[in-house]
């Protein structure tokens, strides 16, 4: 690209001229080669914290797992924005410099190019053998019929030739620095249609049980995220029941597919519509995608309150921790037993496959649920969903415990039918499960113009490796004809030089006098 | 089942295999290079004479070399039927290799890249092809064939005992069509890629070894002594990245392509698709230096360096040690 030009500096010159040559050295090296290059460099080693350390976008989870971890260097490496790195400010100067730096380069390669296209080859050097690949051919014709010959050779070997003071300039592969170009202004396509689906784009996700659906709007979503230029009323309009979800297996236990059956609605009451989306088929509709994203099971419990009053079908989902035998942790909140009572919570484990460790202790031996099973501890008090501030639907809150506003008041492993009962006369009965699915709708509207932009890079990036620059310069001596090459910007390749100087040694040598009559 | 049983038996016993012929062939190279003293002043001349020959003609370099291995006179008769076999062991070796992949793909009806097992063999098998190609083109370049069959040999070895998985079915996460254009693209580009790296490592010893005048004792001049001229070891690097780079660029496309119908967005910066990233970086810096005045030969040559150890790190580190999309678990 642009090189470093040394600034001259004369005595003194007034402000005005000192401030624009200022900018303008800025400007220089902000544009030249070695920066671009420090400035990819930067990008590269910037981004490896967003590998190595937990992120928000990717897991909240995680990010907090490592606050409590390391509760001195969280915060720090927090207020650098390591945990956000890809939305962090000094992530964003570096790729905007970059995105400067590479504008500044490619406007006056552009023109420049443009006017190469359109210039004519430049006038041939007066001494050839200095070039750096140097042929002379002995001809026995005139210097115009040689040149003749030498010029048709060129034309049909794709060269742009001309002729002119008895000598001839050829050039090809201009379309190296055309794909160049080609690459370079695809990628900043790229980063404008990056930044279109970032400020258009949104993604929500929420866990469905069988049997349930929701609707494409902020509030059903567990956790959501939205572009700052979309509002609620600009998401695609879809309402979606998960009706049945199906788990397959290899007979070694390897997954083979998970498939919801859906039934979906564009326009609300509309008419419904089947469809099945699994892993790797999502369910495209006016732009939005509906995605199987995960899956587990959601123990479903009834519990009889010692007045004789019940409740049935409670269920909450449980997420699995290991999703080859498909063990499951999570927390059934109860807080509407009843005006006065205790509020309840179930803690535990969900096996689908029971294998009992002894003393109590479960756990699965296969992800399909052959023989389920509960491992349950229940707590009693308040449980504090009505504090206001906002809880994990998937984890008790372990302070309530250890201040006692949750008491422990009873443990068990279930099978489906069997009750736990508590000491005060409530009787917990787990009686089987429902299997959920947690689906996604994402919409980004710049995906094609993303993916026709990398196509374009990647047809820019072919050309411009595969395509050389050559330059040959032929002049007529006395009864010989001089050739050399060149390519400029690069090494001239030999084997390529020697074909163009073979084809116009055989097309002499079927031309010469001696030749054309036996 | 029983059949695909034995297919899988017999991939194991081809891999085993392919380890032995290419340590055979290491040792072979290792012969060729430490008893050809003499040999490489003859062989030091005529490089020069070569390099003079293509500055004039264009001559190609296959006639030279071909003096040099029937020179009677050079004492190196040893070396170059040494060098002989091993490039013929390390043939066989490739074509055992690839036999390996094929058996795993028969045994489980399906492209042999479905763990790390199998994409890290692809990988190597890539490199070595990538090495054959470029010393049948450019015979001098066998001479490096130590260091590419030996890292190679060391490579096999861990990944038989630290990353061998069982032949057999796909997790529903892989069972899509994108897996073949993916996997087999990110394979080729990253093979091309390790080869490159290797020519470069080389091309800085070898460089030193010249600025040093050719008189480098020790280790530099024993080793500098034995390698292709500079230019020659530069232009085959360089040569291995214009192959790699577009069709890595590919593999990351077409990774993006598949991610959108598989996880729900084209780009979400899991640790594997940062180190994507940061690779393809990398190595578009290595094409600029390449193609920029100050930064051609040792700098460029460093930043390719730095490119293997990224793709290293990529593979290995990335894929077994942080938890991500691509650990090539379930769907949770």
């Amino acid at each position: 690209m642009l090189t470093d030009t040394k600034s001259s500096r004369g005595p003194k010159p007034p402000m005005r001229v000192r401030l624009v040559r200022g900018a303008r050295g800025w400007w220089r090296w902000l544009t030249s080669m070695r920066t671009a290059l420090m400035l990819l460099f930067l990008l590269a080693l910037a981004a490896v914290p967003g590998s190595l350390l937990p992120q928000r976008t990717l897991s909240q989870s995680a990010v907090a797992q490592y606050f409590a971890d390391n509760p001195a260097l969280a915060p720090f490496l927090d207020r650098l924005g390591l945990f956000d790195v890809f939305a962090a400010p000094w992530f964003a100067a570096i790729y905007l410099l970059l995105f400067i730096s590479l504008i500044g380069c490619l406007v006056p390669r552009t023109w420049g190019h443009i006017r190469s296209m359109r210039a004519e080859p430049p006038r041939a050097p007066t001494r050839l053998s200095r070039l750096p690949r140097h042929a002379e051919l002995d001809t026995g014709l005139g210097p115009e019929q040689a040149l003749d010959v030498a010029e048709e050779e060129l034309r049909v070997a794709n060269y742009r030739v001309l002729r002119r003071d008895g000598a001839l300039s050829a050039e090809k592969g201009l379309l190296k620095e055309s794909g160049n170009i080609v690459f370079h202004l695809a990628l900043l396509a790229l980063l404008i249609s990056l930044a279109v689906g970032k400020l258009w784009g949104y993604e929500g996700s929420v866990l469905v049980q069988e049997g349930q659906g929701f609707c494409n709007t902020f509030q059903q979503y567990d956790t959501y995220s939205a572009g700052p230029l979309i509002g609620g009323g600009d998401l695609t309009p879809l309402c979606v029941d998960l009706e049945d979800f199906q788990a397959r297996y290899e007979p070694d236990l390897t997954p083979a597919s998970f498939t919801g059956d859906i039934s979906y609605s564009r326009v609300p009451g509309g008419p419904d519509e089947q469809a099945t989306i699994g892993i790797n088929s999502p369910l495209r509709v006016d732009g939005a995608r509906l995605y199987l994203t995960g899956r587990g099971f959601a123990p479903i419990f009834s519990v009889t309150l010692q007045d004789g009053r019940t409740f049935t079908e409670l269920s909450a989902p449980f997420l699995p921790t290991d999703s080859a035998t498909m063990l499951s942790e999570g927390v059934l909140k109860l807080p509407d037993l009843g005006a006065g009572r205790d509020q309840l919570a179930l803690q535990g484990v969900f096996v689908p496959t029971a294998h009992d460790l002894g003393g109590g202790l479960l756990t699965s031996v296969d992800p399909r649920p052959l023989d389920p099973a509960v491992a349950i501890v229940v707590y009693a008090g308040t449980v504090g969903l009505d504090s206001g501030i906002p809880q994990n639907v998937f984890t008790l809150d372990q302070d309530r415990i250890a201040r006692g506003q949750l008491e422990r008041v009873g443990a068990g492993n279930l099978r489906p039918g069997e009750s736990l009962d508590l000491p005060d006369g409530t009787s917990i009965t787990f009686t089987g499960f429902k299997e959920f699915a947690a689906l996604q709708v994402n919409r980004d509207p710049g995906q094609l113009a993303v993916l026709i932009s990398s196509l374009a890079m990647l047809a820019g990036l072919m050309t411009t490796l595969l395509v050389r620059r050559r330059r040959v310069f032929v002049r007529p001596g006395d009864s010989v004809l001089e050739i050399g090459g060149l390519a400029p910007g690069g090494s001239a390749d030999p084997a390529e030089f020697e074909q163009v100087v073979k084809r116009i040694r055989t097309a002499l040598a079927e031309d010469r006098p001696d030749r054309r009559e036996p | 089942m029983s059949d695909a049983a034995g297919l899988a038996e017999l991939a194991d016993t081809l891999f085993t295999v392919t380890i032995l012929a290419y340590s055979v062939a290491a040792i072979a190279f290792a012969a060729a290079l430490a008893f050809a003293s003499r040999g490489a002043t003859a062989g030091e001349h005529l490089s020069e004479r070569q390099r003079a020959s293509e500055q004039s003609s264009g001559a190609s370099a296959e006639p030279t070399n071909q003096i040099q291995v029937l020179d009677p006179t050079s004492g190196s008769a040893f070396s170059s039927r040494a060098s002989q076999v091993a490039m013929g062991i390390t043939l066989l070796g490739a074509v055992l290799h690839g036999s390996v992949l094929l058996l795993r793909g028969l045994a489980a009806q399906r492209v042999p890249l479905g763990n790390m097992f199998e994409l890290a063999t692809a990988v190597a098998f890539v490199g070595v092809a990538g090495f054959l190609y470029l010393a049948f083109r450019t015979p001098r370049l066998r001479e490096i064939g130590l260091f590419v069959t030996l890292p190679v040999t060391v490579g096999l070895v861990l990944v038989g005992l630290f990353l061998y998985a069982e032949s057999g079915p796909l997790v529903a996460a892989l069972r899509s069509r994108w897996l073949v254009v993916h996997v087999t693209t990110v394979s080729i580009g990253f093979g091309a890629f390790l080869t490159s790296g290797i020519l470069s490592a080389l091309f800085l010893v070898r460089s030193r070894f010249e600025e040093a005048g050719h008189a480098a004792a020790g280790m530099l001049g024993r080793i500098g002594h034995r390698l292709p001229s500079s230019q020659t070891l530069d232009r085959a690097a360089h040569r291995m990245v214009i192959f790699g780079f577009p069709i890595f660029t590919f593999a990351v496309i077409a990774g993006a392509v598949w991610a959108e119908s598989a996880w729900g967005r084209f780009w979400g910066w899991d640790p594997k698709e940062t180190w994507a990233f940061i690779s393809w970086i990398v190595y578009a810096a290595y094409l600029h230096a390449r193609a920029t005045a100050g930064w051609k030969g040792r700098a460029a040559a460093w930043i390719n360096v730095a490119g293997l150890v990224v793709m290293l790190f990529n593979l290995l580190f990335i894929n077994l040690v942080i938890a991500g999309l691509h650990s090539y678990a379930g769907i949770n």
